[in-house]
C-alpha cells in the first residue's frame, strides 16, 4: 500500500466533467467535496457530491480561477488530493505548485511539466529534443534571419505569437515580400494580446487533421493509449471527435504514437495527457502542435475503445504508484464518435443560449454514453462554457458507431435552451464526413454548402 | 421551484407593508406561514413534500450553511462571509475576539478574519447594530456566503 491513498478528493471544476470525476470517485469508494461558484451550488454534481463548499460568487475569476481559494478549501475540508479537470486551473502551474506545498496530491503533472508544455517554444523544443517531427520553422531574432528562414519554409507560412493558442494570435503570410511588415504588425498585437510580443514561423499546412494521442505516465514510464481525430472544428473549437483516426496509414499510426510517448518520456511525464499532432494530409507528414497536461473532454471515446478509466488511472498515478498496465495491456476495440453538445444558437452564429431546462430526454441503447450535469430543471448559466453534454456512440467498427450516434441525436430531447443538436445531426448525415478522415476545413466547407439550408430550418 | 431566502425577505417586505397580521403561502410542495406583532417575527419554513428523486442520492456530509442560515427576523441581518478561508474571531490565538455578542458594532467595525493561504482578510460588520449571536466557529473553515454572525439593527 502507498503512503499517499486518496480518501478524499476536492473536485475544482463544474459541469459534466465534475460530474464525471465524482462517479469514479464513489465507484473507487473515495469521498467526494465539490468546489463550486454560487451558480452552481443547486447542480447536479453539487447534489451528487458527498459534500459542496461554496468557494466564490458565479464569475470564473471569483471562484474557479482562485488557485488560493481552492487550495484552502482542500485543507479546509482535509482532501487528500485535488482534481482539477479541464480548462480553469487545470493547466495552472501555481495551483499544481501550491498543492505540493501543502502535501495535497495534485491529480495532474507537476508544476514544472505544466510550465514546460505550456510555452509553445519550449514545448517545440522539448518537442525537437525528444526525435518528434515539428512543422518546419521556429523563433527568429533579426528581419534578415526571419526571411532566411522564410526562404527555407516557402510560402504561405504562418506567423505566430508564443503566447496564443485556440487560434488567436496567428498570422497567415502568402506573399514572402510582405513578411517584415507582418512580422512587425504580428508582434505587436501579440504584445497587447497577450503581454508577450515573442512570435515564431512555422509553415502553413494547407490541409491538415488534427489528430491526437492519449498518454499515461507515472513520471518515469509512459505507454499510449492510442489516437483520437478532431478535425471538425469551427473556429478551432472542436465539435465531434473519435478513436481511432479514421483511415489513416499504418505506418503513420505508428509514428504519431511512438512520438507521443517518446514525448511524454522526455519530460517524464506523470498523469493523463494528450500530445496533439497536425498530420499533413499532401505531403503525408506529421507535425507536433502542443501537449494538453490534464484530462481533455474527449477522453470517452478513448475509454470506450480501450475500456480503461482514464480517471481511475489518473488518481492511481497521483498516489505515487507506478502505472497499472503495460503497453500490451492496452487493448483496442471498434470505433467511438463523440459529439458535443452546446447551449448555443446555429442560426444566431452560434450565440450562447443559457436558461433552465424545462424538458430533458438523454439516449439511451447499446453502445451509448451521456456525460452531462444536465437534468430536469438544471440551468444552464452565462458565466460558463456553452457545452451540456457529450454523446458518445461505440461499435464494432465506424459505420455503426455513426449510426448509433444519429440515433442517439434523434432521440435526444432538450428544452428551454437552443441547442447545436440538429447542427450536429446535419454533419454526421453529411457524405464527406461519413467518407472519414476529414481535414480541419471540412467543416467550414460543410457550412458554405449548407448555409442556405440551415438559414430556412 | 422552490423558495430561496431571498424569495422570503420579499414576501416578508409586502407583509410588512400591507395591513394584515398573518400570511400564509402554499405553493407545488411549500407551505409558508409569516406572522407579525410578536416581538421576534416567526417564519415556519418547511418543505411538506419528500425531495425528488434526483435529490435522494446519499449526501452524508452535506453541509448547506448559505442557504440554511437567513435570518428570518428583519431587524437582524446576516454578516456573511465575502470569501472562503478560515475564519478567525482574534487577531490572534490567545488574543480578545474582535467582537462578542451585546458588542455595538459600526459597518466598518472589524468582526474577524479569514485566511486564505496566509493572506489575512479583515472582515467588517457592513452594518451598524448590536452583535446578537457569532454562528461561524473560530478557527474553521467558512464558504462564500456563509453566516459569520448577526447583527440586530433596528432600535
Amino acid at each position: 500500500m502507498s503512503d499517499r491513498t486518496i480518501r478524499r478528493i476536492l473536485i475544482a471544476n463544474r459541469g459534466e466533467i465534475a460530474l464525471r470525476v465524482i462517479r469514479t470517485c464513489h465507484r473507487l469508494g473515495i469521498e467526494t467535496v465539490l468546489a463550486a461558484s454560487e451558480a452552481d451550488m443547486e447542480s447536479l454534481p453539487a447534489r451528487i457530491a458527498g459534500r459542496t463548499v461554496c468557494i466564490g460568487p458565479a464569475r470564473p475569476g471569483e471562484s474557479y480561477l482562485k488557485p488560493e481559494t481552492i487550495v484552502q478549501a482542500a485543507l479546509g475540508v482535509e482532501a487528500d488530493a485535488v482534481h482539477p479537470g479541464y480548462g480553469f486551473l487545470s493547466e495552472n502551474p501555481r495551483l499544481a505548485r501550491l498543492c505540493e506545498q501543502e502535501k495535497i496530491a495534485f491529480i495532474g503533472p507537476t508544476a514544472e511539466q505544466i510550465e514546460a508544455v505550456g510555452d509553445k517554444l519550449s514545448a517545440r523544443a522539448l518537442a525537437e529534443a525528444a526525435g518528434v517531427p515539428v512543422a518546419p520553422g521556429g523563433p527568429v531574432e533579426t528581419p534578415e534571419a526571419a526571411r532566411a528562414m522564410a526562404e527555407r519554409i516557402g510560402a504561405p507560412l504562418l506567423i505566430k505569437a508564443v503566447g496564443g493558442g485556440g487560434g488567436r494570435g496567428m498570422k497567415r503570410v502568402d506573399d514572402l515580400s510582405l513578411l517584415d511588415e507582418a512580422m512587425s504588425l504580428a508582434a505587436s498585437e501579440a504584445g497587447s494580446a497577450f503581454g508577450d510580443a515573442r512570435v515564431y514561423l512555422e509553415r502553413y499546412v494547407e490541409r491538415g487533421r488534427h489528430v491526437e494521442v492519449q498518454v499515461l505516465g507515472d513520471g518515469e514510464r509512459v505507454i499510449h493509449l492510442g489516437d483520437r481525430d478532431c478535425s471538425v472544428q469551427r473556429r478551432y473549437q472542436k465539435m465531434i471527435e473519435e478513436a481511432p483516426a479514421p483511415s489513416l496509414p499504418d505506418a503513420m499510426r505508428a509514428g504519431l504514437h511512438q512520438a507521443a510517448v517518446r514525448f511524454g518520456e522526455r519530460i517524464g511525464y506523470r498523469g493523463a495527457g494528450t500530445v496533439e499532432f497536425l498530420v499533413d494530409t499532401v505531403r503525408g507528414e506529421f507535425y507536433f502542435l502542443e501537449m494538453n497536461a490534464r484530462i481533455q473532454v474527449e477522453h470517452p471515446v478513448t475509454e470506450a475503445i480501450t475500456g480503461i478509466d482514464l480517471v481511475a488511472e489518473q488518481i492511481a498515478v497521483a498516489e505515487g504508484r507506478p502505472l497499472r498496465l503495460a503497453q500490451h495491456d492496452v487493448p483496442f476495440l471498434g470505433h467511438a464518435v463523440e459529439c458535443r453538445v452546446n447551449a448555443e444558437d446555429p442560426a444566431r452564429d452560434f450565440q450562447p443560449s443559457p436558461g433552465t431546462i424545462t424538458h430533458v430526454r438523454w439516449p439511451t441503447g447499446e453502445g451509448i454514453r451521456v456525460d452531462t450535469h444536465i437534468g430536469p430543471g438544471s440551468k444552464v448559466p452565462p458565466y460558463y462554457d456553452s457545452m451540456v453534454a457529450k454523446i458518445i456512440a461505440h461499435g464494432p467498427d465506424r459505420a455503426t458507431a455513426l449510426a448509433r450516434l444519429r440515433q442517439a441525436l434523434a432521440a435526444t430531447e432538450l428544452e428551454g435552451i437552443r441547442t447545436n443538436i440538429g447542427f450536429q445531426a446535419s454533419i454526421l448525415a453529411d457524405a464527406e464526413f461519413n467518407g472519414g478522415g476529414v481535414d480541419t476545413g471540412f467543416l467550414p466547407r460543410f457550412m458554405a454548402r449548407t448555409a442556405p439550408v440551415t438559414a430556412e430550418a | 421551484m422552490s423558495l430561496k431566502p431571498d424569495d422570503i425577505r420579499e414576501i416578508m417586505a409586502l407583509l410588512e407593508g400591507s395591513s394584515f397580521d398573518e400570511l400564509t403561502l402554499e405553493t407545488g410542495g411549500e407551505k409558508l406561514t409569516l406572522r407579525r406583532g410578536s416581538p421576534v417575527a416567526r417564519a415556519d419554513y418547511a418543505p411538506s413534500q419528500a425531495p425528488t428523486a434526483t435529490q435522494a442520492a446519499p449526501a452524508p456530509a452535506k453541509s448547506g450553511p448559505t442557504a440554511a442560515a437567513a435570518s428570518t427576523d428583519p431587524n437582524v441581518t446576516d454578516v456573511p462571509a465575502p470569501l472562503l478561508g478560515d475564519f478567525y474571531w482574534a487577531p490572534k490565538p490567545g488574543a480578545e475576539p474582535f467582537v462578542t455578542v451585546g458588542q455595538k458594532v459600526e459597518p466598518d467595525t472589524v468582526v474577524g478574519i479569514i485566511e486564505v493561504m496566509k493572506l489575512m482578510n479583515s472582515i467588517r460588520a457592513g452594518v451598524a447594530g448590536v452583535v446578537e449571536e457569532v454562528c461561524a466557529p473560530n478557527g474553521r473553515l467558512v464558504e462564500y456566503g456563509q453566516v459569520l454572525m448577526r447583527v440586530r439593527t433596528g432600535a
